[in-house]
Order: C-alpha cells, then sequence, then structure tokens
C-alpha cells in the first residue's frame, strides 16, 4: 500500500528518429509533471484533486493534444473533450469545447455542480460562462504544428474524408503522416492516481484525432472506453479512439480485475495485447493498493509515473525488460 | 444456435397512476414493434438490421420518448441521441444533439458504416445527415402537446424542489399532484417523468446479435445533457455473446456501466445471460433506478428492471411472447 501516480502524454507511432530538439522538451515536460503530482499526493491531497491538477498542466502545455497544442478538425477548429472520474464512481465528462482553456476543470464542474454527467458543445460552453470558468479566443490552442499536421492529413487522407465514397474501415489508420517531427498523432493526456487510503482517480484529456470530423467524439469522454475509475482501479487510455471505444478498454481492465481475479498488471497487459487491434491503444492505471502499470501496443507512448517506495520512471519507447 | 430471439423497450420507470388507455396504447405499440422485429427476423434480416428497423418505428410513433415524442430540454426544444452496435466485430455508431433527423437511429447506423468514426454529436451530426441525405424536419415536428404540458410541471416542481418559500398552494394544481407522488426518477416526480428511451436488441438465427437505443434524454435536461443512450457500454451494447439495450436514470446507467458489464460478466464470470443480467440489476445500479432488455447468442431471452415498470416486450421462436408493463 501507499500512493502512486501514472500519467501520460498520448500514445502512438512515435518516431524513434526523434530529435533531442523534440524529445528532451517533452520529456521535461513528463518530469514536470510527475513532480507536481507527486508533491500533492506527498501533501495529502486526495487523487481527485492530483488527477485535475496534473492534466491541466499537461493541458496547458503546447506539445501534448489536449487544450493548448490541441489538433484540428478538418475545418481547422478546435474541439475540445475531457473527463475525470473517482473511485465511488462519480464523474463528469464534455466534449466540443472550443474555448475552455482547462476542459478538464469543466468536467469536473459537471459532475459536481450539475445532476447530470455529460455536457457538451454548446450547452457546455454556455455552462462554463455560467460557471466562470476562464475562457478564451479559440485561436489560443492552435499551434503551428497543428495546422502543418492537418495539411498533411488532408493531403494524405482525401480518400478517407470523402464520406461520400465508401470508407474501408478496418485495419487502415486514418491518419498514416510521416511523424518525423516525433509527436503523437493520436495522442490525449492523463493521469491516474491512488493515496495511502486506497482512494483512486482518473482524468483523460483530448482534442482528438487529426483532420476529424466536426462533432465527431472520441473515446476519451466515454466512461468505461477513455476513463474508468472503481474501488479497485483508475484507467486512463489513449490512442485511436474508435478502437477503445469498441474494446470498452478503461471499464474492462477493471472488470478481468474483479471478475477473473487478474492483478492490475495482469489485466491491463491483456486488454492492451488482446482487446484492441495491435498499434492503436496505451493506458496507464493504478490500484488501490498502490500497484502502477503503463502498458501500450503502439510504437510508443510519452509517459510517466512513481510510487510511494521510491520508483519512478519516465519514458517514451518500450523499456529494455517489455 | 440457430434460434432467433427478440425484445423491445419504450423505458423504465412508469407513473404507477397512467390511464388504463394509456397502457393500452403502449402494449399495443409495443406488440406492433415486436411484430415487425419477429417477421424481419423469420425473413433471415440479420440482427443489425432488424433492430434498426424496431427502432425507427418507435421513434416514429408519439407515444414513447424518442424521435416524435421526445421529452423537452429546459429551452422546451429537442435533442435526440440514439446508439447501435452489432455484435459481430463489434461495429458501432452513436449520433447525439440532434434536432432535425427524422430517425436518429438510422443516423447512429450510418455514422457506423459511412464515416471514419464511431460517434457524431451536435452540428457536425447534423451537417453529416444532411450529407448523406437522410429525411430532415423541423425540430417542432418532435414535439407534442402533452410533452410541452409536462415540461411545464416539471419546471414548477423543480422550482418548488428549490425554492421552499414558494407555497404549494400557490401552484398548479398539477404540480401539487406531482409532489405528492413519493416517487421519482432522476429528480423528477414519476407523474412527470417521461420514460427516457426506446430500444430494441435481438439474435438472428445464425448467433448474431445487435442492439438499438433511442431517447429524447431526460425532460427539462440542460441544453448539451447527453445521456446513457448513446454511450456505448452504458446505455448500449452488443458482442458475440450478447446484445443489451439499457433504460432508466442515465447518470445511474453511465456509472454502472450497465450494457458493458452484463456482456464482461458472461464473458469473464462465465454466467449465463439470465444470471448475468440478474447480478448486474441488483449489484451496478446502487440507489439507481434502470432497466435492460438482453438476447445472447443462444437465443435467450429477457427483462429485467429495478424501477417501478418499465414499457416492454419479447418473443423467441419457439412461439413465446410476452408484453408488458409491471413486474
Amino acid at each position: 500500500m501507499g500512493w502512486a501516480i501514472a500519467l501520460h502524454g498520448g500514445a502512438g507511432d512515435i518516431s524513434l528518429s526523434m530529435p533531442p530538439e523534440r524529445r528532451l522538451p517533452r520529456e521535461a515536460a513528463l518530469r514536470h509533471c510527475l513532480r507536481i503530482g507527486v508533491d500533492a499526493l506527498q501533501t495529502q491531497k486526495h487523487p481527485l484533486d492530483v488527477v485535475e491538477l496534473v492534466v491541466r498542466e499537461l493541458e496547458n502545455h503546447p506539445n501534448f493534444n489536449a487544450g493548448k497544442g490541441s489538433v484540428l478538425t478538418t475545418v481547422g477548429t478546435v474541439e475540445m473533450e475531457a473527463c475525470i472520474m473517482d473511485g465511488k464512481k462519480n464523474c463528469g465528462a464534455v466534449s466540443g469545447l472550443t474555448t475552455v482553456v482547462n476542459p478538464v476543470s469543466l468536467a469536473r464542474l459537471v459532475m459536481e455542480k450539475t445532476p447530470h454527467i455529460y455536457l457538451a458543445f454548446e450547452g457546455a460552453e454556455y455552462f462554463a460562462r455560467e460557471q466562470g470558468v476562464e475562457t478564451v479566443n479559440s485561436s489560443h490552442f492552435v499551434t503551428p504544428e497543428n495546422v502543418e499536421r492537418l495539411k498533411q492529413a488532408k493531403e494524405a487522407n482525401r480518400v478517407q474524408i470523402d464520406y461520400t465514397q465508401p470508407i474501408q474501415k478496418d485495419g487502415k489508420t486514418e491518419n498514416p503522416i510521416a511523424d518525423g517531427d516525433g509527436d503523437s498523432q493520436i495522442g490525449t493526456v492523463g493521469c491516474v492516481a491512488v493515496d495511502g487510503n486506497g482512494n483512486l482517480a482518473a482524468a483523460t484529456s483530448t482534442g482528438g484525432l487529426v483532420n476529424k470530423m466536426v462533432g465527431r467524439i472520441g473515446d476519451t469522454p466515454i466512461i468505461g472506453a477513455g476513463t474508468y475509475a472503481n474501488s479497485l482501479c483508475a484507467v486512463s487510455a489513449t490512442g485511436k479512439g474508435e478502437s477503445i471505444i469498441r474494446g470498452t478498454v478503461a471499464r474492462d481492465v477493471a472488470a478481468l480485475m474483479e471478475f477473473k481475479g487478474l492483478s492490475l498488471r495482469e489485466a491491463a497487459a491483456y486488454v492492451v495485447e488482446e482487446c484492441v487491434p495491435k498499434g492503436k491503444v496505451g493506458l496507464v492505471a493504478v490500484s488501490a493498493s498502490g500497484e502502477v502499470t503503463m502498458p501500450f501496443n503502439t510504437t510508443g507512448m510519452f509517459r510517466a509515473c512513481a510510487t510511494e517506495d521510491g520508483y519512478s520512471e519516465i519514458a517514451i519507447w518500450p523499456s529494455v525488460q517489455e | 444456435m440457430g434460434r432467433w430471439a427478440i425484445a423491445v423497450h419504450g423505458g423504465a420507470g412508469v407513473d404507477p397512476n397512467l390511464p388504463q388507455q394509456r397502457q393500452e396504447e403502449a402494449k399495443q405499440l409495443l406488440t406492433r414493434c415486436l411484430n415487425l422485429g419477429i417477421s424481419a427476423l423469420r425473413s433471415n434480416l440479420p440482427a443489425i438490421d432488424v433492430v434498426e428497423l424496431v427502432v425507427r418505428e418507435l421513434e416514429s410513433d408519439p407515444l414513447f420518448n424518442s424521435g416524435r415524442g421526445s421529452a423537452l430540454t429546459e429551452k422546451g426544444t429537442v435533442e435526440m441521441e440514439a446508439s447501435i452496435m452489432d455484435g459481430t466485430k463489434r461495429r458501432c455508431g452513436a449520433v447525439s444533439g440532434l434536432t432535425t433527423v427524422k430517425n436518429p437511429i438510422s443516423l447512429a447506423r450510418l455514422v457506423m458504416e459511412k464515416s471514419p468514426h464511431s460517434y457524431l454529436a451536435f452540428s457536425g451530426a447534423e451537417e453529416f445527415a444532411r450529407q448523406q441525405g437522410v429525411e430532415l424536419v423541423q425540430n417542432d415536428y418532435f414535439i407534442t402537446e402533452e410533452n410541452v404540458g409536462m415540461l411545464k410541471l416539471a419546471k414548477e416542481t423543480n422550482s418548488i424542489l428549490f425554492d421552499y418559500r414558494v407555497p404549494l398552494e400557490t401552484c398548479s394544481a398539477g404540480a401539487a399532484a406531482a409532489m405528492d407522488s413519493t416517487l421519482k426518477m432522476n429528480g423528477l416526480p414519476i407523474s412527470v417523468y417521461a420514460p427516457e428511451t426506446v430500444g430494441c436488441v435481438a439474435v438472428d438465427s445464425e448467433g448474431r446479435c445487435a442492439a438499438a437505443t433511442s431517447t429524447g434524454g431526460l425532460m427539462n435536461k440542460m441544453t448539451g445533457r447527453i445521456g446513457d443512450s448513446p454511450l456505448i457500454g452504458a446505455g448500449t451494447y452488443a458482442c458475440d455473446l450478447c446484445g443489451i439495450s439499457c433504460t432508466g436514470e442515465g447518470e445511474a446507467i453511465i456509472r454502472g456501466t450497465l450494457a458493458r458489464d452484463v456482456a464482461a460478466v458472461m464473458e469473464y464470470k462465465g454466467l449465463g445471460l439470465l444470471e448475468a443480467v440478474d447480478f448486474v440489476i441488483k449489484e451496478r445500479l446502487d440507489e439507481g433506478k434502470a432497466g435492460l432488455i438482453a438476447v445472447s447468442r443462444n437465443g435467450e431471452v429477457t427483462c429485467r428492471f429495478n424501477s417501478n415498470g418499465m414499457f416492454r416486450g419479447c418473443a423467441t421462436e419457439d412461439g413465446f411472447m410476452e408484453v408488458g408493463i409491471w413486474d
């Protein structure tokens, strides 16, 4: 037993030839966010507060696909979504945000200040104003890298976003773009945490898929898909949203622990290896007893974790043992 | 394997004082939809087609809370959502925030089959609908006089609930009567609550399962509120073992990931359909009130609920057929 925390900045086809000038700032960001989370746990902050503040930090960082730095829709706009859940299964989710600086905090307000769980688009933006959360002009979230990424996606994907033609859905990745710039194309950010009393929480936030249709909702705000927590564990997933939804990834990790008696590590590995297609999914998870795991079946996943007994890790590609 | 089965529902959480005539109308509609599904199964239509056509019928009839006859948002408008899932390969499609699409379930199917995504909402979903050429209507097509009245009552009872300075005598008789009712669903007295959702699950003679759910959502909901119906794993789920559609308090269904849990319990604990459904209804709802219909690939069918009643019907290939509202 003891506290544990894990966070991710997205899983995907992260090029192994990422140059240091791109790799180092991202590793520094992961280290910084881990530090913030660990400090919070060490000062007895509740895991719900911990995951929210870590994800806020990741949202504010322009190199991850959430908040500032979100990937763009097919019309060049930003539509953000987020979700937060605690071990008692209280939860909140938002989608279609265009001006809210920290989507994860709005998700928390939906959970705590409304009789609902999930608010989206205009209704969510209206609620944000009512609550007085920080909002900005949506150009704040757009980065030059993402404008370029969208351009490349459109050039490569002309057929697949033209839905007047038959769509081939199986197997093909929807964004086969050279990612020499080293950033995760199908990322998300997320954080899971547990304290010494077994209190658990998970939070996930994203801009979604590059070149997505306006109005497309991914796995992140769907309880049981991209985000889940109950009395056994807390899970935040990342990768190809459509695969995570069909695979009910976050819920299944907990279900395998509960119904098949698997350990956190076994359950998470099973879901990532057997329940979803290769190259599409990663997740971070902690258990009530302070274990942590970060499996992925993609080339890499920006990730970091730490436990009370002193273990910590910051990584992008598979470590030697895996 | 080899035996078809089908179940339909028109929502859980029914006013015990529902007039007899309304109960009869509901049972007739459920029977009609069941028969539609049965003919389709008998002519070997795959389960995914069956659930879509049955839910279309339920959406088109103003009696239940979906499509025409949807519950109203706090602004008096209609925002509909739906999802559909095909057990083979677990393909799925979902939509939310629809205001002009005549049959939300069919748009959910098109999302599944004609878009690169699984879930589209609000203006993006409406735009997709236009591009797909589905039938569009004005928002007031979906609004019924009855629901306009219900919304008014819901607002009055909500304001009573929150403003104790308002003496009960000054409220309309309807609101006062509603307050007398001790039965509540999702914070609303059961007499003004519109049982959320319609749904259909089916397994065809090839053992393929499918599920579809559609709704106007919670009466007097905030605009932009999304419930359980479009959420895969919450209100709808299908895999090669089973197909499930849920209804009731959306928030409870989401937290309990109800539809996925039935399948997960079967898959990971090895329980049969009936046991799995009983387990989930008993153990996964906490204080929430909900119901669900489910079929298994072996041709079993069941409907279970912990709410006060659920509009439902089910039928199997060996001639069993039942339509009901109460326990």
